[in-house]
């Protein structure tokens, strides 16, 4: 039953993305309700499957890397419906619906995506700090996306002559009050997952937290320089974008070394 | 019962002409009374635009109600024209192709199908529709529909003043809360200020070298007037500046404004020359948060929406083609008596 849930949102995503990307394709694409409705139908279907599987294991079902892709694919795509609300009928979903996509097959095509075991007690501290930081990276995600979206429109506008693609983005205004609410709302759970790391009855090593409060430490660094206005929309969206290729590149690495140290 | 469509438009009339047959909307009823009496028409609704005057309507005999129709029309003008007519299954692909704009001056524009829907409403209140002409006209509307939301033919703006609009909204997104310095008070400056204040602009400040001509525009387009030797203190509250002065040298550089950019925090700014010479230095749009649009690009633009809509039309005209046959279709299973004879022609 879990697998049918987690197939069926996976094709709610890929058929969002390959039917924007074949009228993309075609040059007929228009902004309509299709994206939308095949994103809420993905995370509705995804939804079942993380609550059943969490009724399984007894917690939050993150346990493996198999249910955190899941659950991190769930949270990109709850962000987008949530705080994408200004633009959620516009390109956003077209470039949300791959992301989501790309996660979930990468979960489904994982060597044995291991059966869902019941555990020990769960540590509530734990699966605070686990589940709002994958939620922090969903959204961090999605204004990465953003970030892309306002260099591509920002680098139309000053073109003598925009490409098609001008019409179907978003003002470049509305795309920088979107960055703005996804990273308050990132940072924020952030900081939530953070400051619960530090109460888990197991402490965490010294290279994870480390890494954790680096990649902090660039986004509430984005955050209040912005909010200083010492920093441009323009910088901001290449921030976005280049925090989140550096918490993707050096989350994983740092991670894998502090077991490494740990052993 | 055969339909068809009667009319003049801006193809077949020059304006002095069509101003002669446009109908007054107090006088649409009369007209409309007039005509089912006179051309022994079934239905009927009368058009009349800034482009076009026609009538569409429906009787045994189209071909005399179409020339009756044509003399009720010149009688009423006081003058004679040549009208174009449209019968059977070519009527009802005229009017799909008139909501959809492909019959207008600058084809994709939007208002002819808020001007049909008006003919059509006027003519339903008269009671000068049945069946026949109701279904048409609904079809007419869904056919408009379709075609906005499945071809790109209303995409783009067509002119230099709504394409300033264009790149101003996907700028800024809403542009009520904008303000907008107009230098210079030449006519093309004067036409983009009025399509921006169309959009939602509310807040409008002019500037010239002539104070009073500054001043006289500023009561015409309701907005304020600013000695220029002051214009550039402005700068930092104004989200829009169009151009259009008679200046040899350029009026603003990268070095003047930049200072201005970093006290204005993260706020865009739109700047549109329309002057020849340029007034603003094009070093400008590489500036953050800078857009410089001149008039050659601001007429590319136009010119390449044109085109992109000259490309849709063949996709329109299928779905038209489509929605014809629809109609052909239902018309053919009408009981005999209300029978509505639309043949194709091909």
């Amino acid at each position: 039953m879990e697998r049918y849930l987690l197939a069926g949102s996976t094709f709610c995503y890929l058929l969002g993305f390959a039917y924007s990307l074949v009228l993309l394709g075609a040059g007929k694409f228009r902004p309509g309700r299709f994206n939308l409705y095949a994103i809420a139908g993905g995370f509705v279907l995804q939804t079942a499957f993380l609550y059943l599987r969490g009724h399984v294991v007894g917690r939050c079902p993150i346990t493996n890397t198999f249910e955190i892709l899941v659950f991190l694919s769930w949270s990109v795509a709850m962000a987008y419906l949530v705080v994408g609300t200004t633009y959620r009928i516009s390109l956003l979903g077209v470039f949300t619906a791959p992301l989501v996509f790309g996660l979930q097959l990468a979960a489904l095509l994982l060597p044995s995506a291991p059966a869902a075991a019941r555990r020990g007690p769960p540590d509530g501290w734990l699966e605070l700090h686990a589940s709002t930081s994958l939620v922090a990276y969903g959204v961090l995600a999605l204004a990465c996306v953003a970030g892309v979206m306002f260099l591509v429109q920002e680098k139309q506008l000053k073109m003598r002559v925009p490409g098609s693609i001008f019409h179907l983005l978003p003002p470049i205004t509305t795309l920088a009050v979107a960055m703005r609410r996804l990273l308050w709302f990132g940072v924020i759970l952030l900081s939530v997952g953070i400051v619960a790391g530090f109460f888990i009855g197991t402490p965490i090593g010294r290279v994870k937290s480390g890494a954790s409060i680096l990649v902090w430490l660039v986004y509430a660094g984005v955050l209040f320089l912005w909010t200083r206005n010492v920093l441009h929309s323009h910088r901001v969206a290449q921030y976005c974008v280049g925090a989140f290729a550096l918490a993707l590149v050096t989350l994983p690495a740092m991670y894998a070394l502090g077991g490494m140290l740990a052993k | 019962m055969n339909i068809f469509c009667v009319g003049i438009n801006h193809r077949t009339a020059g304006v002095s002409l069509r101003e002669r047959f446009a109908v007054e909307e107090g006088s649409l009823s009369c007209l409309l009374t007039e005509l089912r009496r006179e051309a022994a028409m079934g239905e009927a609704v009368v058009l009349s635009t800034c482009n076009r005057v026609e009538i569409y309507g429906l009787s045994g005999d189209a071909d005399a109600a179409a020339r009756v129709c044509a003399d009720v029309l010149q009688r009423s003008a006081g003058t004679e024209a040549e009208f174009y007519r449209r019968e059977q299954a070519e009527g009802a692909r005229h009017l799909f192709r008139v909501v959809c704009g492909l019959d207008s001056m600058v084809v994709g524009e939007t208002e002819i199908l808020g001007q049909v829907k008006e003919a059509y409403a006027a003519a339903l209140e008269s009671g000068a529709t049945g069946a026949a002409l109701n279904r048409l006209f609904q079809q007419a509307f869904r056919v408009a529909k379709q075609v906005r939301t499945e071809t790109g033919i209303t995409r783009g703006a067509v002119s230099v003043g709504s394409v300033a609009v264009e790149l101003a909204e996907k700028i800024f997104g809403d542009l009520a809360d904008c303000r907008v310095l107009l230098l210079g008070a030449g006519k093309a400056g004067a036409r983009v200020a009025r399509s921006l204040q169309s959009r939602g602009v509310r807040r409008l400040v002019l500037s010239n070298r002539t104070f009073e001509r500054a001043a006289e525009l500023a009561r015409e387009l309701e907005g304020m007037a600013l000695h220029f030797d002051q214009w550039q203190s402005a700068l930092p509250d104004v989200d829009i500046v169009i151009s259009s002065t008679a200046a040899r040298g350029r009026l603003l550089s990268a070095a003047e404004l930049s200072p201005v950019m970093t006290a204005r925090v993260d706020r865009p700014l739109f700047l549109v020359d329309l002057a020849v010479p340029r007034d603003f230095d094009p070093a400008l749009n590489g500036l953050d948060g800078v857009f410089l649009h001149d008039m050659d690009s601001l007429q590319a633009m136009a010119q390449r929406s044109v085109e992109a809509r000259g490309r849709e039309v063949e996709r329109c005209e299928e779905l038209i083609d489509a929605q014809v046959e629809e109609f052909l279709s239902w018309a053919r299973q009408r009981p005999e008596s209300t029978k509505v004879t639309v043949t194709s022609v091909s």
